[in-house]
C-alpha cells in the first residue's frame, strides 16, 4: 500500500494527473483552468506540466465548452470539462442534456461519449448567488447521464480516474465544502468501482444515507447519537446514477430504519427516489417510514441564512428521534 | 433591393443561365473553368435527384409513411455546389434539412427516412465508411455548429491539418439555418473556431424564413457580415447557383484544411416547399415572393447552362429516368421497413452496464410474455 495524506483537491489534481499520463487523448477544459489552476486550484500545475493544448483555458462560454468537448470525443478525445460553479452549469444544460446524453443511443452504440463534467456543488462556504446550489436531480433524471459525488480525497482520486475511463458521459459532482478535508489516499489500489456505495460506518438502529459533503455530516450526527445510545449506521452512496442499492438495502434489512440527508430540495429529488425505492424493495424490514432530511424547496437563499437552510447534525438526529418513536 | 441585387454577391450563373461572373466571382472562375463536362453534369444530375428524392419522401408522409418531412425543395445547388467541394476525409455536420449533402456523401436515404418515420434518432453511422464522415441530423437548431466546432480542435491538437498534405488535411463542414443563427451556440461556436482557428466552414443557409419568421426579423444586417465580429473571413453567395457554390466552398475549404482557420459563407437561397410538412407557407408568405424565387430555380438555370454548352437531350432524359428510379426505389424500400422490437429502446442508453435500464428492460419482456401468447 502506498498512502499518503492529501486535500480533497490535491487528490483531484493528482487523479487528473494520472489519467492524462495514462491517456495522451485526456485533456482538460475550463475557465481559468491553466494558469490560475482554476478558481479551487484543483488544476493548479497541470498546464506547466502537461502543456495548454492539454490543460485548456477556454473562452468563457459553458454551452460551448460541453458542445466542443462533445465534438472532441467525436475525434477521439477524451475530455474532462470544468463548470466554475454548480449555478453556471445551466448554460450548458442543453448540451448535456439534449446531446451529451443521447448521443451514444442515437448513434444505436457506434459512437461513444466519454466526456467528464466535473461541477463544485453545495453550500457550505458562505458565498453568493448561484455559487451554493445542488442540481444533482436534474442530471441523475437525465437517462445517458452517470452521475457520481465522491465525498472523501481517496474516492476524489480513484473516482476521477475511472470517470474518465468510462466510455459514458459523467457528471462528477465535487463537494467544494471538502476541497479542503485532508485524508488517506492509497495510490496504489483502489478500493471499490466507480458505482458502487459504500458503508463507512458501522450501527444496528438506524440507518444514515446521503452523498457528497453531507457524508460528513452523516458520521457528525452518529457520533452525537452513539453518546445517547443509539447506534447509527452510515453509507455514502458515492454514485447517484446508477444508484448501487446493495449495501443500503442490507443495512436497512437489519436496522429496520432509513434516514436519508441532503443539501438538495427534497422534493423530486435523489434522495425521494432512493427512499422511494427502498420502501418498494424493503418493506416488511421496515420499522418506520424512510425519512428524508434536505434543503428545503426554496433558491439557495443569502449566505447568511445557509446554517438554516442547510441540514446539519441536529435536524438529522431530530428524523432519528422520529424514526425510533414509530 | 433584394438580398441577391447585393453588388458584393458571388454568382457566376444568372438568373437566366448565362455565364455572367460578377466582379467577386473573378477570383473564382478558374476553379469553375478547371472543372470538367463530367462533373458539371454531375452537379445536375444530383440537384435532379435530390428533387425527386425530397418529392418523394413528401408524398410518403402525406400518406401516412413518415412522420415529418422537411423538404429541400429549392436548396439543391447550395447543397450540391458545396458538398462537391469537399474532400472524403473532411467530416460533415449537417442540421436536419441537408438531405442533398447526407445522400451525396452516400448516407442511403432510406437511413434518413428511418429517422423520419420515428425508427431511429440518428439513423446513420457517421463512423461507418460508406456514409462520408457525415454526422446524423441535429434537431436541436445549432447544437452541432459546437460539436463540429469541437471536432475541429481535434483536428488542430492531432495535426490531421495545416500539414501542407492535402491527400492528409482534413476540414469540418458544418450547414445551419438563417433561423439557427439567432441560437446562443452558432455564436459559441464561432467564438471557438477562432479561438482555436478550427479547419472549419461555417455554412449558412439563408432560405430566408425560421418557419414563419423571415429573416429580416432575425438580423438587421446581413448575416454573413456577423463573420467579422470574430475576425473570420466570409462571403455571400448566390446559393441557387451550383457553380458559384461550389467555388466559393472549395476555396474555403482547402483555405481551411491548409491551416488558414475558420470561413464563414452565407448561402441566399429559398426553401421552395414549406419549412416541414407541419406548417402551412401560404399564413405567412406570399406567393409573388414564392414565384421571384421561382424563377431562380437552381436546375432550371444549371440546365439551361449546360443546354447552352451543347448537353444533348438524351443526357437530360437519361438523368429524368435515373431520377424517377431513385426515388421508386426509396418509395418501395421504406414501404418495406419493418417495425422495431421493443427492446431497442434499451439499447445503447449507456456503452457500459447500467442496472436500472437492464432491471426495466427484464420487466417489460416478462410483462409482455405474461399475457397470453406472449406479444415480446
Amino acid at each position: 500500500m502506498s498512502a499518503e495524506v492529501l486535500p480533497f483537491a490535491k487528490a483531484l489534481s493528482a487523479g487528473l494527473a494520472a489519467a492524462m499520463d495514462a491517456d495522451d487523448h485526456v485533456l482538460l477544459m475550463g475557465e481559468d483552468i491553466g494558469r490560475l489552476g482554476g478558481v479551487f486550484r484543483v488544476t493548479e500545475g497541470l498546464q506547466a506540466r502537461f502543456g495548454e493544448q492539454r490543460v485548456i483555458d477556454s473562452p468563457l462560454a459553458e454551452s460551448g465548452l460541453v458542445g466542443t468537448a462533445i465534438g472532441l470525443a467525436m475525434a477521439g478525445f477524451r475530455p474532462v470539462v470544468e463548470i466554475q460553479f454548480d449555478g453556471f452549469v445551466f448554460p450548458a444544460f442543453d448540451q448535456i442534456t439534449t446531446q451529451l446524453a443521447k448521443f451514444t443511443n442515437r448513434h444505436e452504440g457506434a459512437l461513444q461519449m466519454p466526456v467528464v463534467i466535473r461541477i463544485p456543488y453545495g453550500g457550505h462556504i458562505g458565498a453568493v448567488e448561484h455559487h451554493q446550489e445542488s442540481p444533482e436531480a436534474y442530471f441523475a433524471h437525465t437517462p445517458g447521464l452517470r452521475v457520481v459525488s465522491p465525498a472523501s480525497p481517496n474516492d476524489a482520486y480513484w473516482m476521477i480516474q475511472d470517470a474518465i475511463a468510462s466510455p459514458d458521459p459523467v457528471i462528477f459532482l465535487e463537494p467544494k465544502a471538502k476541497y479542503w478535508l485532508k485524508g488517506e489516499v492509497d495510490t496504489a489500489e483502489r478500493a471499490m468501482p466507480l458505482h458502487a456505495s459504500r458503508r463507512v460506518r458501522q450501527g444496528t438502529d438506524v440507518t444514515l444515507v446521503g452523498h457528497g459533503a453531507m457524508v460528513t455530516t452523516l458520521l457528525q450526527a452518529a457520533a452525537l447519537a452513539e453518546a445517547e445510545g443509539t447506534s447509527c449506521e452510515v453509507i455514502d452512496v458515492r454514485s447517484l446514477s446508477p444508484v448501487d442499492y446493495g449495501p443500503i438495502l442490507d443495512s436497512v434489512r437489519r436496522t429496520g430504519r432509513m434516514v436519508y440527508a441532503q443539501e438538495a430540495p427534497g422534493f423530486a429529488s435523489v434522495g425521494s427516489e432512493i427512499a422511494a425505492t427502498v420502501m418498494e424493495k424493503a418493506f416488511f424490514a421496515l420499522e418506520s417510514p424512510v425519512l428524508r432530511v434536505s434543503g428545503f424547496d426554496v433558491p439557495f437563499p443569502p449566505a447568511k441564512l445557509e446554517g438554516q437552510f442547510l441540514p446539519d447534525a441536529d435536524r438529522i438526529l431530530e428524523a432519528v428521534d422520529r424514526a425510533l418513536a414509530y | 433591393m433584394t438580398p441577391l441585387d447585393d453588388p458584393d454577391i458571388v454568382r457566376v450563373l444568372t438568373a437566366e443561365g448565362t455565364f455572367a461572373p460578377t466582379p467577386q466571382a473573378e477570383r473564382y472562375v478558374p476553379l469553375i473553368e478547371a472543372l470538367s463536362d463530367t462533373d458539371l453534369e454531375t452537379f445536375y444530375r444530383d440537384m435532379v435527384i435530390s428533387r425527386a428524392f425530397d418529392r418523394q419522401a413528401t408524398n410518403l408522409q402525406r400518406q401516412g409513411q413518415l412522420a415529418l418531412w422537411p423538404p429541400s425543395y429549392g436548396q439543391e445547388a447550395a447543397q450540391v455546389g458545396s458538398i462537391r467541394a469537399a474532400r472524403a476525409q473532411d467530416h460533415i455536420f449537417p442540421s436536419y434539412r441537408e438531405h442533398v449533402v447526407a445522400t451525396i456523401r452516400g448516407v442511403d436515404p432510406v437511413d434518413i427516412i428511418r429517422l423520419m418515420r420515428g425508427l431511429t434518432h440518428g439513423g446513420w453511422d457517421p463512423t461507418d465508411a460508406r456514409n462520408g464522415n457525415t454526422h446524423v441530423y441535429t434537431l436541436v437548431l445549432g447544437s452541432h455548429t459546437l460539436h463540429a466546432a469541437g471536432y475541429g480542435m481535434g483536428l488542430v491538437f492531432d495535426k490531421r491539418c495545416g500539414t501542407g498534405d492535402p491527400e492528409q488535411d482534413a476540414a469540418v463542414m458544418v450547414y445551419y439555418g438563417d433561423g439557427a443563427s439567432s441560437q446562443g451556440d452558432v455564436h459559441e461556436a464561432m467564438v471557438f473556431a477562432a479561438s482555436y482557428q478550427t479547419p472549419q466552414v461555417f455554412f449558412l443557409q439563408n432560405n430566408q424564413w425560421a418557419i414563419s419568421v423571415p429573416v429580416a426579423t432575425q438580423s438587421r444586417a446581413p448575416l454573413y457580415q456577423r463573420a467579422a465580429g470574430y475576425g473570420m473571413p466570409s462571403l455571400r453567395v448566390d446559393g441557387n447557383d451550383v457553380l458559384a457554390s461550389y467555388a466559393v466552398s472549395k476555396l474555403a475549404l482547402d483555405e481551411a484544411r491548409a491551416g488558414s482557420g475558420p470561413r464563414a459563407i452565407e448561402a441566399m437561397t429559398y426553401r421552395m416547399g414549406a419549412h416541414t410538412t407541419s406548417d402551412d407557407p401560404t399564413k405567412y408568405r406570399t406567393s409573388d415572393e414564392e414565384e421571384s424565387w421561382a424563377r431562380r430555380d437552381p436546375i432550371a438555370r444549371m440546365r439551361t447552362y449546360l443546354e447552352g454548352r451543347g448537353a444533348s437531350e438524351t443526357f437530360f432524359e437519361g438523368v429524368d429516368a435515373e431520377a424517377r428510379d431513385y426515388a421508386d426505389d426509396v418509395r418501395v424500400r421504406t414501404n418495406a421497413l419493418g417495425g422495431i422490437p421493443v427492446d431497442t429502446m434499451f439499447a445503447h442508453v449507456y456503452s457500459d452496464r447500467h442496472p436500472l435500464v437492464e432491471e426495466q428492460r427484464q420487466w417489460l419482456a416478462d410483462y409482455e410474455a405474461s399475457f397470453e401468447g406472449g406479444q415480446a
